[in-house]
């Protein structure tokens, strides 16, 4: 089905839905590199104007990617849940966003499951950074494991103690380090140097005894592939959740070399640890703006509705954590600050939209046009959105993935501005050990070095 | 890394485990300036390292001092801005003629990639290492400006090499601001994919050293010569979780 509109006497025509979503999408690298932005900002708007008068009903008849041959559409499609569709059913993309930034917590929550990505992403497109911030904060989505992570006026923190060659000692040093500075009640979560079942086994048993010697309440992780952790189960070792980068069509996630049965297989496997005190999302999920373009598997889709459609794969599983690592793929997706900051909102806003407990790595590569600046602004931004979670990496400085995160320190000032606070059984651990409000030069007993190898 | 004997007490006694930034301290919840200025100077070195052009002259020269003859050529990207926002533009070759047809030659193409500075600093030693080993016929050296790892199988094409290895710049990260990578692809053609190629990184003087660096690639070629293939079944290393994609 086609769709136009006439603006200053220029009749503008799209030849289907996913056209018309990838013409009404702010501009970013990625989607000119796959040759499907508009021809320019008048052509733009009137993408967005024509967009904003299509039904949702038409966006759930029309799906972007082929329901034959694709199990991310089937899954969007067939979980589609028409009751809790019902409040918006009659409304048009335009009407929807009033609706949204009208709507109270309990309204939007109501909805979550009747929300498509693809619909989650058209709104979005009609949005200002402004709105894509005020809806956000107002979708709140608690999960639990070993604590309670989503709570309003908190904010958590993935301590990522990456090293370049997964020396355990290495890693344990940088997890000391955030967990002085307070992160790590999200996750305590290693990126391995090398994906192995041995090097990931090894890092498993050590976070896990730093875990358990400093009695701290929350869940470790090694983001190794899902095979590798199934791998890693099946040895016994201590695995709190299974990890997994993924995408928004099939093909993108074969690229991952992964499926949703692998998934299931995966999240069943981790259930039946029995490891989570107070609750079972055992699921933590990485994304980003690009990826299907880059494993070729983006069927014309603009990068921004591809993503989305990953938070669909996602919520399938009740994941304890979920985030888009905003800045890593490089310029030729997200060019700059600008990009970067608007593709972090955006994918905060259709995560938490769905329903899906929605962290931003809020990063960035040196070939990108950003620095610290641009970090700040959207660190601020997306803490005032309420960001489930942000990465704390020492010094903002990977030095396995030679990258720029967010730093323990980072988090700090946000909570410190913000007024919030690190998930509740977390914050009483850190009151306990008095290294709440300052970090001491001389190290708590309690928190001795030596109780995890390091001496 | 080193150990120091003793019991670590204090929060700086951890940076002896790690290279990473820990121990910066705190000014409220902000770093010290002395933290946050050393940031800002790495971060401007790697910024530098990606905008800086290679010098082709000189790499030429050097290469014709280790006794390696050489052609200089360009990808389609005619500069940095394209390179880093059309990646098919460094992938294809700019001027077919000038690559000679000589089948079965080992082929080696240097790519300046992310960072020049890598390429001028380690090419040359771990070439000079490579080739004063390597049996059979090598070819003429490419040396390739704005170029990406997927050039080198045009190349190759063109030339019906018997496998080429790209040396080409590494993503300059705050803390490896020089990294050169090798990519070993047999067969090279247009559409050969990077589970086709076999990957050696992190070359620098702090991390795999040049030398060091060319044994493996030696390895590598002579166990791609017995099996006639590069790729995930030659694998002794297995990629990072987050994909690092190929530059």
């Amino acid at each position: 089905m086609g769709y136009a509109h006439t603006l200053a006497n220029t009749r503008y025509k799209f030849e289907n839905l996913r056209t018309l979503l990838a013409r009404a999408s702010p501009y970013r690298s990625g989607d000119a590199l796959a040759g499907i932005v508009a021809a320019g900002a008048a052509e733009r708007v009137a993408a967005q104007m024509a967009l904003a008068d299509v039904p949702l009903a038409t966006i759930l008849a029309e799906p972007v990617v082929p329901y034959e041959t694709d199990e991310v559409t089937r899954l969007i499609i067939d979980s589609h849940d028409a009751a809790a569709f019902a409040p918006v059913a009659s409304l048009t993309v335009g009407e929807f966003r009033e609706y949204l930034l009208a709507a109270g917590p309990q309204a939007l929550a109501a909805l979550r499951s009747g929300i498509t990505p693809e619909m989650a992403a058209a709104v979005s497109k009609l949005m200002r950074q402004q709105d894509l911030i005020a809806v956000a904060a107002k979708c709140h989505v608690v999960t639990r494991f070993r604590n309670t992570i989503g709570l309003p006026g908190r904010l958590s923190v993935r301590l990522q103690p990456n090293h370049p060659t997964d020396d355990p000692q290495g890693v344990a040093a940088s997890t000391l380090d955030g967990l002085l500075l307070g992160a790590g009640d999200a996750v305590i979560g290693v990126n391995p140097a090398t994906d192995s079942t041995d090097a990931a086994c090894t890092l498993l048993e050590m976070l896990n005894e730093v875990r358990e010697r400093y009695v701290i309440p929350t869940q470790t992780c090694v983001l190794a592939h899902v095979t590798t952790t199934l791998h890693a189960i099946e040895r016994g070792a201590p695995v709190d959740l299974v990890f997994q980068s993924i995408g928004g069509t099939e093909a993108t996630n074969a690229s991952f070399g992964m499926s949703l049965a692998l998934l299931h297989e995966a999240r069943e496997a981790a259930l039946s640890l029995k490891r989570g005190s107070i609750g079972d999302n055992v699921m933590y999920f990485e994304t980003g703006q690009g990826s299907a373009l880059s494993a070729d598997a983006h069927h014309g889709v603009d990068q921004q509705t591809i993503e989305a459609r990953a938070y669909a794969v996602a919520r399938a599983f009740s994941p304890l954590l979920v985030n888009s690592v905003v800045g890593f793929i490089g310029p030729e997706y997200l060019y700059d600050g600008k990009q970067i900051t608007r593709a972090g909102l955006e994918d905060h806003f259709c995560g938490k939209l769905l329903g899906l407990p929605m962290g931003v790595d809020v990063c960035y590569t040196n070939h990108a046009e950003a620095d610290q600046d641009d970090m700040d602004a959207l660190l601020t931004l997306l803490g005032v959105a309420g960001v489930t979670y942000v990465m704390g990496v020492p010094g903002a400085d990977d030095i396995m993935l030679s990258y720029q995160s967010t730093s323990f320190h980072d988090a700090l000032y946000l909570r410190g501005v913000l007024g919030l606070r690190p998930a509740p059984e977390f914050e009483a651990w850190l009151d306990g050990l008095g290294i709440a409000r300052a970090t001491p030069q001389r190290l708590p007993a309690r928190l001795s070095p030596t109780l995890i190898g390091l001496g | 890394m080193a150990r120091t004997e003793g019991t670590p007490a204090h929060w700086m006694d951890l940076r002896r485990f790690t290279p990473a930034r820990v121990a910066l301290r705190r000014a409220g919840n902000g770093l010290p300036t002395a933290a946050h200025l050393a940031f800002q100077a790495a971060h401007a070195a790697a910024r530098d390292a990606v905008q800086a052009s290679l010098d082709v002259g000189a790499l030429q020269a050097e290469l014709k001092g280790a006794g390696l003859a050489s052609i200089a050529v360009r990808s389609e990207a005619p500069d940095r801005r394209s390179y880093l926002l059309r990646p098919d533009l460094g992938r294809r070759l700019g001027d077919r003629a000038a690559i000679p047809r000589l089948p079965g030659a080992m082929l080696f193409v240097v790519c300046d990639g992310l960072c020049a500075i890598a390429v001028q600093r380690h090419a040359a030693p771990l070439l000079r290492h490579v080739v004063a080993q390597l049996p059979g016929p090598v070819a003429p050296i490419v040396v390739a400006e704005q170029g990406r790892v997927a050039l080198g199988d045009e190349i190759g094409e063109a030339m019906e090499a018997e496998a080429v290895a790209v040396l080409i710049g590494e993503r300059p990260g705050l803390s490896a601001p020089d990294s050169l990578g090798v990519y070993l692809t047999w067969q090279p053609r247009r559409g050969r994919t990077d589970a086709e190629r076999n990957c050696i990184s992190n070359i620098r003087s702090e991390g795999l050293p040049p030398e060091a660096a060319a044994d493996k690639l030696l390895w590598l070629i002579g166990a791609m010569r017995r099996m006639c293939l590069t790729g995930v079944l030659l694998k002794d290393e297995q990629p990072t979780t987050r994909q690092v994609r190929e530059v």
